[in-house]
């Protein structure tokens, strides 16, 4: 196997590509260009290929719900503020169920923000961000490796589910710099009668989200729903690290989770017994093995660079199982392994209290 | 033995209208309908209609069609021909979709020469939602949100598709017509057909804009509407042929 | 065990060159390795900097508080980081035009004039190349022909010359290197 060092929007790019992405639309916006850039000189070398650089982001997501419904794996990618205009198309897919591939590269906000790397955007991300009862799948990758295993697999649940999929990553995860191997993509399975490619000769198909007889509309909403049930009930991924004995576990996710592990390092030097939970899949979100783990420890710090967004889903999965507290470092402030430690040895020697 | 003069277009479903009486939309579905079957077409073709009276096309095309959010139904296009090349794609698009929210991807998919066809229909209101001011309401012109008529002032000008889309050096050919008599209807087609054949022959974007009768917003009867296009309306937005590049570029293709 | 380095100097100086040469050679005798730039607004000017950590184990934070190493080529970059490196850590620094010395007295200081050195070899772009031998033969973290390999694969063979040229300087800065 070939080891690569790349940067995490490079990587993201060489993964889409070998998973068989064909059609990619962007619009610059740091810090993402990287990928943008890669997809331009890259997708020239894939057979059928296209590369199209829109005129805003608006324009990219509905290029690349046109080239979905066309039968082309397709892959847009942006940051923060750019996914917030990507929206409106967003749940336009999901109400359409064209599958394909969004990358959100974080960055600080709200507004304009900064170009730091953040983790602002979760509640968007995970709570569906455009308008209308619907959900996208989202997995957040800590490393390069999973940057690449995650961006393929994002493809496959695009189209086993035939949704919109979201990699939600942050600007240092763009920018870093790690080995990684690309795994050999799976080859697609996408049914060609979801396909718009004209009639030939047979019945001709329609794709919409318009449904204006209420009844309609709310069975098509019921059968989004089933979708997004069997989701949850399959598709949860997680990671724990050293929780077996741990008196308190950290939760946090792609970046923070990486400062979080830094810092479980330097609290076991001082004897103290720290793990970390990192959900891998933010929705779903693994609600059910986080409450698992709470049989065996008894307080979590919610860790996220945000004003705490994820802390609302540890909030539900553990509220009445166990203590929760929360550090976080939003608007692009990245902070150290040493901050964190000192953070959680405070939290770890405060006295216990009852959970109720 | 009964010879048969006209009827039903194939690729048109047997399906009545939604729209209102005296509504252009349902004459212009109809000929490019005709177009499609004369061109033989129909298994290949691709349509996207818009957010708007017309979003409701798929009840009658019988080709393969995928509804835009609002505006959006050229970056959508863009994206099924990228895809599909050789297949015929349209979009299907009110002057609120291609003049106001959607300007920017009407605009930029002309200026790339997307080789796609865009159907414009221009009846200088908001129909759907009740008759407001368009993009191409002209001044003086009372709708609901301009009661006392568009004012310059506060609302600037009527945006003139055709003209300004005839300046971008990506586009190939645009017309304007008018469906408000059976010589503009005829007129109407053979534009189309022109826009489609353009396509086809891989020439480049093609838009032809037809000033389309609304009398329920315009509160006019039938008549009245037909002839206010004549009196009015193409004062404003003259009909014509605004470019045509089509032999250039096929000289061009050709070398 | 984890070495974190810190390379830092003006646009232009290749210091994101030798993070990533370091972070290649790294990953091509096996070790985990992350590399990370600090990227800005601005394309042009202003201060580069990257991180390098190296490790025998899977690696938390790429970002190093405590940098083990700083290699620094200009003075704005030394006043911005000295104060990051770890007690016992070690500062290099380009000392054709850096004049100021590191105001820390716990950490050990290697003056390389880079510039002098480059303009002896009749090139004055592989300064850059020079600070890695002498940074390389001090530190032991990579093998200097690892490295080398390393650092012709990213250079590509676009030009003949190329790693000639960069092998001279390398072997200058790492003479330069006392034992």
């Amino acid at each position: 196997m070939n080891k690569f060092l790349m940067s995490g929007n490079f990587i993201i790019g060489e993964a889409a590509i070998r998973a068989g992405c064909r059609f990619y639309a962007g619009y610059p916006i740091t810090p993402q260009n990287e990928l943008t850039e890669y997809m331009a000189e890259h997708m020239r070398r894939a057979e059928g290929g296209v590369f199209l650089q829109s005129e805003s982001e608006v324009a990219a997501i509905n290029m690349i719900a046109g080239a979905s419904a066309a039968g082309a794996r397709v892959m847009t990618s942006s940051s923060s503020p750019g996914i917030s205009l990507k929206q409106e198309g967003i749940s336009s897919m999901a109400a359409c169920e064209l599958p394909g591939v969004i990358v959100n590269i974080m960055r600080g906000g709200p507004g304009l923000g900064n170009i730091r790397p953040s983790q602002g955007d979760y509640f968007q991300a995970t709570r569906g961000g455009g308008h209308g009862d619907y959900r996208t799948m989202v997995f957040a990758p800590a490393t390069c490796q999973e940057l690449a295993d995650l961006t393929m697999d994002a493809f496959d649940y695009a189209d086993k589910y035939r949704t919109p999929v979201m990699i939600l990553a942050d600007g240092m995860m763009g920018q870093m710099m790690e080995p990684v191997i690309f795994k050999k993509p799976k080859p697609r399975q996408y049914p060609e009668k979801f396909m718009l490619r004209g009639a030939g000769d047979g019945k001709s198909k329609f794709i919409r989200g318009l449904l204006l007889d209420p009844i309609d509309s709310e069975e098509h909403n019921w059968k989004l729903a089933r979708k997004y049930e069997v989701i949850v009930e399959n598709e949860t991924r997680h990671e724990e690290h050293l929780c077996d004995d741990a008196d308190l576990a950290i939760v946090a996710y792609g970046t923070a989770a990486r400062i979080a592990k830094g810092a479980i390092k330097r609290l076991q030097d001082s004897g103290m017994k720290v793990g970390l939970f990192r959900p891998i899949t933010l929705w779903p979100f693994p609600e059910m093995k986080l409450r698992a783990l709470s049989e065996k420890v008894k307080r979590f710090l919610v860790f996220e660079m945000s004003t705490g967004q994820m802390l609302d889903d540890v909030r539900l999965a553990l509220q009445g199982y166990a203590q929760i507290d929360f550090h976080g470092r939003p608007g692009g402030a990245v902070p150290t392994p040493a901050e964190l430690a000192n953070v959680v040895a405070r939290v770890y020697s405060k006295k216990a209290q009852t959970v109720y | 033995m009964v010879k048969i003069v006209s009827q039903r277009p194939k690729s048109l479903k047997d399906k009545i209208f939604h729209y209102c009486p005296g509504c252009g939309h349902s004459i212009v579905h109809r000929i490019m309908c005709e177009v499609i079957d004369e061109m033989d077409i129909r298994g290949i073709t691709i349509g996207v209609p818009p957010a708007g009276c017309a979003v409701l096309a798929y009840n009658y095309f019988d080709v393969d069609m995928i509804e835009a959010p609002h505006g959006r139904g050229p970056a959508m296009a863009s994206g099924i021909k990228r895809a599909l090349p050789d297949r015929i794609v349209f979009s299907y698009q009110g002057d609120g979709d291609l003049a106001a929210i959607g300007i920017a991807e009407s605009f930029h998919a002309a200026n790339r020469g997307e080789n796609i066809t865009v159907i414009f229909i221009n009846n200088a209101v908001y129909g759907m939602t009740g008759g407001q001011m368009a993009p191409t309401t002209m001044l003086n012109q009372r709708t609901t949100t301009s009661p006392d008529g568009r004012k310059q002032s506060l609302d600037g000008y009527p945006v003139k598709v055709s003209e300004i889309f005839s300046q971008l050096p990506g586009t190939t050919y645009i017309e304007r017509c008018m469906v408000n008599s059976p010589a503009g209807v005829n007129k109407t087609k053979k534009a189309i057909r022109k826009a489609f054949q353009c396509q086809r022959d891989g020439l480049g974007f093609s838009l032809v804009e037809i000033l389309s009768p609304c009398p329920t917003n315009w509160k006019m009867n039938t008549i009245d509407s037909c002839k206010w296009i004549d009196d009015v309306m193409s004062n404003v937005f003259p009909p014509g042929v605004f470019k045509d590049d089509i032999k250039a570029r096929a000289t061009e293709a050709a070398v | 065990m984890i070495t974190k380095v810190i390379f830092s100097g003006f646009g232009g100086q290749g210091v994101l060159m030798m993070g990533t040469s370091l972070a290649h050679s790294a990953m091509n005798q096996g070790f985990h390795v992350t590399y990370l730039p600090a990227y800005g607004a601005e394309m042009r000017g202003g201060t580069a900097n990257c991180t390098v950590a190296v490790a025998d184990e899977e690696i938390a934070s790429p970002v190093a508080s405590e940098p083990d190493y700083l290699i620094v080529m200009n003075s704005p970059s030394l006043f911005s980081f000295q104060t990051k490196v770890s007690a016992r850590g070690t500062i290099f620094l380009n000392s054709s035009i850096i004049s100021e010395r590191p105001s820390r007295r716990d950490v050990a200081v290697y003056a390389v004039p880079c510039g002098e050195i480059a303009q002896d070899l009749g090139n004055t772009r592989v300064a850059n190349v020079i600070m890695m031998g002498a940074f390389i033969k001090k530190s032991g973290i990579v093998k200097a022909d690892t490295y080398l390999k390393s650092l012709e694969t990213i250079m590509g063979s676009r030009k003949k010359g190329v790693a000639e040229i960069n092998r001279k300087a390398f072997a200058a800065g790492f003479d330069f290197i006392k034992d």
